[in-house]
């Protein structure tokens, strides 16, 4: 800091604003940064852009075709999809949506009474409970998934929809979120007033806190929607009945299979675009509610 | 206050009730597993004469035996090594750019911010699997755009499917699929760094370079340090993105990253008990590296406060 302070002496000439040519050169544009920007976003969107091509080339397309010259295969292979083992694939998607959707509701729901508790109240042990509950952050999945399954299989549980659901009910992050969340939009007051008026603590929960705390839990809801969708470990390890998949390991065994016959490709490229379009609509509408205060809120303490 | 408190019964008992779905999962499916797991790992199976019949096998006490046999398995060394070169790449260059475009997100004039860092963000949405899928096609000549130019510049064409090439193959997903989750984590931090700093340092004449050198990075090292922490964490973990290559080279063993080669253990090979301590071992290394390198950071952060 210092150092810059004596450097005062030597003002670059066109980066002070406020200066006479302040105004039109505010709005000439930072070259660079847009640049550096532009080329990000274009290796981010290249293989979006590869897949989306790629699904419009029939086989024959496929190998002899230019890669960013569209084809003219589309019908033919979202067809040859639906007909693939009686419409397994769809099965997946459906699956996935299962899967992530009921799945960040549980993980939510036990986030925010966690949160709440270890947020609001002060007792015995809440702090050990609350570092016990992080350090699930740490541990490894597969780890986990191994000893998981053989108990599972104790209970004879696997290969079935609550082995890949369950052992993800518990998100310790969702935990820390929510924590954090609740400590700065519930104030303690409005609880006390709630006691005053002689409601139960669950009530005072579900009708005054509950409200307070959406939208982090939306943030919650979403990390957890997406980490469901995105988790290949867990049903790969769980799951052997193929009617059960979720799309990633749907797509991973196509992909095994097609890995011997190129023509099972144009599936897999089919299977992969259809299976990022929902994924990539629901981003674009969620990024609005994203709660990214909270993120850097959960980065600085 | 404590009148009220008094008068409700359910405050004591209320923040126990609250957290008991949490402690109970986390009995269940974290505690319960962990002490398997660790169980497993101290133990073996014993054959009696030729193993037919019921008890014929046992379950013996092996002591250490599985954690020696793993830590003198030449398969999960070099295993490890590989996890090793591989974060070495992934870790900067993915946290490298997304400082940079964290950075270049906060400049001023900037143009179509929202829509590039939206874009960059956009691969976080993508699971690994497809993701490691989408870029295997791209790895691979006979479809790929890169070839195809490559070719008709008559340039040569690198194997990224094997050898070396295969690193930067791997490591390229990795960045792609975790740049923009940081840049979100480092840019949401450069935000809360309060205006008048930068404009003080401006009006001494700073550049924005230096400005963006000696003030801002300084002043997001803390999401720096938890992204770098988080991004350690992730790379030894990894499984899918080498598992999903797997069918499409030959190059990736089975036993390619530790997790693999416990996963084939437990799955392929039916030895349940030595990848029980293979994956002890792990969880191990994993905690012993992040309490390293938080206490490294925190000491750090402090000495630093101090010197101010």
């Amino acid at each position: 800091m210092s150092s810059l302070a004596v450097r005062k002496a030597a003002p670059a000439a066109g980066t002070t604003p406020g200066t006479a040519q302040g105004p039109p050169l505010r709005r000439r544009i930072a070259f660079v940064p847009t640049v550096t920007l532009l080329l990000g976003a274009i290796y981010c969107l290249l293989p979006v852009a590869w897949v989306l091509i790629a699904a419009t080339k029939s086989g024959r397309e496929l190998f002899s075709t230019f890669t960013f010259l569209p084809g003219t295969g589309f019908a033919e292979n979202v067809k040859d999809l639906n007909a693939y083992r009686d419409g397994v694939y769809w099965k997946w998607m459906g699956n996935s949506a299962l899967y992530a959707g009921l799945g960040a509701l549980l993980s939510t729901a036990v986030s925010a009474l966690s949160g709440y508790a270890l947020a609001i109240y002060r007792f015995r042990g809440r702090e050990t409970v609350f570092n016990i509950l992080l350090a699930g952050v740490l541990m490894p999945p597969v780890i986990l998934a191994i000893p998981q399954y053989l108990l599972l299989a104790k209970a004879d549980l696997t290969d079935s929809y609550a082995s890949v659901l369950l052992p993800l009910v518990l998100s310790p992050y969702g935990v820390y979120l929510a924590r954090i969340y609740a400590t700065a939009a519930v104030p303690s007051d409005v609880v006390e007033a709630g006691r005053m008026d002689g409601a139960s603590e669950w009530r005072i929960f579900t009708r005054v806190a509950l409200p307070m705390m959406v939208p982090g839990l939306v943030t919650v809801f979403l990390f957890q929607f997406v980490a469901v969708w995105n988790n290949f470990l867990l049903p790969y390890i769980m799951l052997s009945d193929d009617e059960k998949f979720p799309i990633t390991l749907g797509l991973f065994t196509l992909l095994e299979q097609g890995a011997n016959t190129p023509a099972l490709y144009t599936l897999v490229i089919t299977g992969a675009l259809l299976a990022v379009i929902p994924l990539i609509a629901l981003f674009l509408v969620i990024q609005r509610f994203w709660s990214l205060d909270l993120l850097s809120g959960a980065v600085k303490s | 206050m404590t009148s009220a408190r008094r008068k409700s019964y359910g405050v004591k008992g209320a923040p126990y009730a609250f957290l008991l779905p949490a402690t109970t999962l986390f009995a269940l499916f974290f505690a319960l597993p962990i002490g398997y797991a660790i169980w497993l790992s101290l133990h073996k199976v014993q054959v009696k004469g030729l193993g037919l019949g019921s008890g014929a096998r046992s379950e013996v006490w092996a002591g250490l035996e599985n954690y020696t046999d793993a830590l003198t398995d030449s398969e999960l060394l070099d295993g490890a090594l590989r996890v090793l070169g591989y974060g070495a790449i992934v870790v900067p260059v993915m946290l490298g750019l997304a400082l940079l475009f964290a950075l270049m997100l906060d400049t001023e004039r900037v143009r179509l911010a929202p829509f590039t860092r939206l874009a960059i963000f956009l691969p976080y949405a993508i699971p690994g699997v497809v993701a490691a899928l989408l870029w295997g096609f791209l790895y691979l000549p006979d479809v790929s755009p890169f070839y195809f130019v490559l070719d008709k510049l008559g340039l040569p064409q690198p194997d990224l499917l094997d050898g070396g090439g295969l690193y930067a193959a791997l490591s390229n997903i990795a960045v792609w699929g975790g740049t923009g989750f940081n840049m979100i984590v480092i840019y949401t931090s450069l935000q809360a760094i309060p205006a008048e700093v930068h404009e003080a340092a401006k009006l001494d004449g700073a550049t924005p370079l230096q400005i963006a050198l000696r003030i801002k990075i300084p002043m997001v090292a803390p999401s720096l340090v938890l992204t770098f922490f988080f991004s350690i964490i992730a790379t030894l973990q990894v499984f899918s993105e080498p598992t999903t290559l797997k069918p499409l080279t030959n190059s990736i063993s089975t036993t390619w990253s530790p997790l693999m080669k416990v996963y084939q253990d437990a799955f392929q090979n039916g030895d349940i008990y030595s990848a029980a301590a293979t994956a002890v071992i792990i969880a191990f290394v994993t905690l012993l590296l992040s309490f390293g390198f938080l206490r490294a950071a925190n000491s750090r952060t402090k000495q630093q406060g101090e010197a101010r």
